[in-house]
C-alpha cells in the first residue's frame, strides 16, 4: 500500500517540502495499519491539517480524518503528531523542525478509519460526571435570580471551563492504556470544574459517580495529560484537587 | 468498601509504615549488621514484647498496602466482573494469609516455642 507523491505544479518560492507519512487501517478489511508515504509543500503558515487535507485534494480523497472549525475550537482533529498527542489545526508543521511528518490516529481510542477513531467512551465519561450546574428547580426557573460570583470564585474553575473534548489529554494517559474502564483524565477534570463552582449543588454526586474501582483513584500521577492539553487545562492539577475534596482536605 | 476509603487505608499504611520502618532501621543500627541476623539476637528481638509488637504492626500494615497495591495493578491491567472479583478476594485472601504465618512466627517466638 505504502507509496510516494508529491505536487509538482505550481510551487512557491518560499514553500519547503517533507515528508508526510500517514498510518492508514480500515478495521472492516485490513489486517494491520500501514503507513502511506506522501511528498507535500508547505509554508511558514501551513499546519498538519492543511497537508492531510491536501493528501485528500491531491493524492487520495480516501484518507479519513474528522475536522471541522480549523482553529482549536471543536476538538476534532487530536491526533498523534511526530510521536505526541496534537490538534493537527493548531499544530504548524514548521514548529515540528523535521523532514518527516508522521500522523497515526489517537492511542486509547477505537479506530472507525486512517485517522478517525471513536469518541463514544469519552462523551460517555463526560455525560457521567454531570456536566451542568445542578440547582434546585425553583431556583431555575426563577428568572429573577442570577447567581452572581465574586472573581476569586470564577478562578477556581474557568482554566477547567476551557476544555473542548478533544480528547488528547485520554491519549496520553498511560492508565487509559492499559484500564479500559478508566474515566479518564478529560472527565476527571470537568468533574473539577463543576465541582469547584460555586454555583454548583451537585458535589456529593459527583464525587460519588468518581469514587470506583476505576475512577479518580486509578491516576498515578503520571501528569501527560496536562502536558498535551492544546486549552491549558490542567487535569492532572483538577485530579489532585478532586482528590483534596475526596480526602477531606477540601469542603 | 468504598475505594475512597480503600485508598485512605492505602497512603495510611504508607505514612504509618514509613514511621515504623525508621524505627525499625534505628533499632537495627544498635547493633552490627551480621551481629542483629545472629539466631540468639533474632530470637531476643522477639522475645521483646514491644519491638516485637512493633514488628508484628509491620507486618500488618505492609501486607495491607502491598496486596492492596497488587490488587490495583492487577484490576487496571485487565478488566472483567469475574476477573476483577477474582482479584479483589484473591489479594484479600492472600493478605490475612501472609499476616497469619508471619504472625505464627512472631507469636511462636515469643512464647519460645522455637
Ligand atoms: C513505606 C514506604 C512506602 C510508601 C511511602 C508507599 C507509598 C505508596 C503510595 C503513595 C502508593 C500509591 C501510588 C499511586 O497511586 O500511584 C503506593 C502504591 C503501591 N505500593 Fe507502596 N509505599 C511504601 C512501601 C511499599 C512496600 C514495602 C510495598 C510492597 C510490599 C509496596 C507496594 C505497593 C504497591 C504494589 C503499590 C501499587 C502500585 C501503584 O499504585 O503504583 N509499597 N505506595
Ligand atoms: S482537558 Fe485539554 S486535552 Fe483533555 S479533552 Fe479537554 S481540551 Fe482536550
Ligand atoms: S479542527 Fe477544530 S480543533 Fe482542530
Amino acid at each position: 500500500m505504502a507509496q510516494v507523491s508529491s505536487i509538482s505544479n505550481e510551487q512557491s518560492p518560499t514553500a519547503k517540502s517533507i515528508t508526510l507519512k500517514i498510518l492508514r487501517y480500515n478495521p472492516k478489511h485490513d489486517e494491520s495499519s500501514q503507513f502511506m508515504e506522501f511528498d507535500v509543500q508547505y509554508e511558514k503558515w501551513t499546519t498538519v491539517l492543511d497537508v492531510i487535507l491536501d493528501v485528500k485534494k491531491y493524492f487520495d480523497h480516501s484518507v479519513a480524518v474528522r475536522y471541522s472549525c480549523r482553529q482549536a475550537t471543536c476538538g476534532s482533529c487530536g491526533m498523534i503528531i511526530n510521536g505526541k498527542p496534537k490538534l493537527a489545526c493548531f499544530t504548524k508543521i514548521s514548529e515540528l523542525n523535521s523532514n518527516v511528518v508522521t500522523v497515526e490516529p489517537m492511542k486509547n481510542f477505537p479506530v472507525i478509519r486512517d485517522l478517525a477513531v471513536k469518541f463514544e467512551k469519552l462523551f460517555d465519561s463526560h455525560q457521567k460526571i454531570k456536566p451542568y450546574l445542578i440547582r434546585d428547580d425553583t431556583e431555575l426557573v426563577s428568572d429573577e435570580k442570577e447567581f452572581l460570583q465574586t472573581p476569586k470564585e470564577v478562578e477556581q474553575y474557568i482554566q477547567f471551563a476551557n476544555c473542548i473534548k478533544c480528547g488528547l489529554c485520554n491519549s496520553a494517559c498511560p492508565t487509559m492504556a492499559t484500564d479500559s474502564s478508566f474515566v479518564g483524565p478529560q472527565a476527571l477534570a470537568q468533574a473539577y470544574r463543576y465541582v469547584a463552582d460555586s454555583r454548583d449543588k451537585g458535589k456529593d454526586s459527583r464525587l460519588k459517580m468518581i469514587d470506583d474501582s476505576h475512577g479518580i483513584w486509578r491516576c498515578h500521577f503520571a501528569g501527560s495529560c496536562s502536558q498535551v492539553c492544546p486549552k491549558g487545562v490542567d487535569p492532572a492539577m483538577g485530579i489532585q484537587l478532586l482528590r483534596g475534596y475526596m480526602l477531606g482536605f477540601s469542603s | 468498601m468504598r475505594e475512597s476509603t480503600i485508598m485512605k487505608i492505602h497512603y495510611g499504611t504508607a505514612l504509618a509504615a514509613v514511621a515504623l520502618v525508621a524505627v525499625h532501621i534505628l533499632m537495627r543500627l544498635t547493633q552490627g549488621f551480621a551481629e542483629s541476623l545472629e539466631y540468639e539476637s533474632v530470637l531476643a528481638n522477639y522475645k521483646f514484647i514491644p519491638y516485637a509488637i512493633m514488628l508484628e504492626l509491620i507486618l500488618i500494615l505492609l501486607a495491607v498496602h502491598g496486596f492492596n497495591g497488587l490488587r490495583v495493578i492487577l484490576i487496571e491491567l485487565k478488566q472483567g466482573r469475574i476477573y476483577e472479583k477474582a482479584v479483589s478476594y484473591g489479594c484479600l485472601a492472600a493478605m490475612i494469609g501472609l499476616i497469619a504465618y508471619g504472625s505464627r512466627t512472631i507469636i511462636m517466638t515469643n512464647m519460645g516455642l522455637v
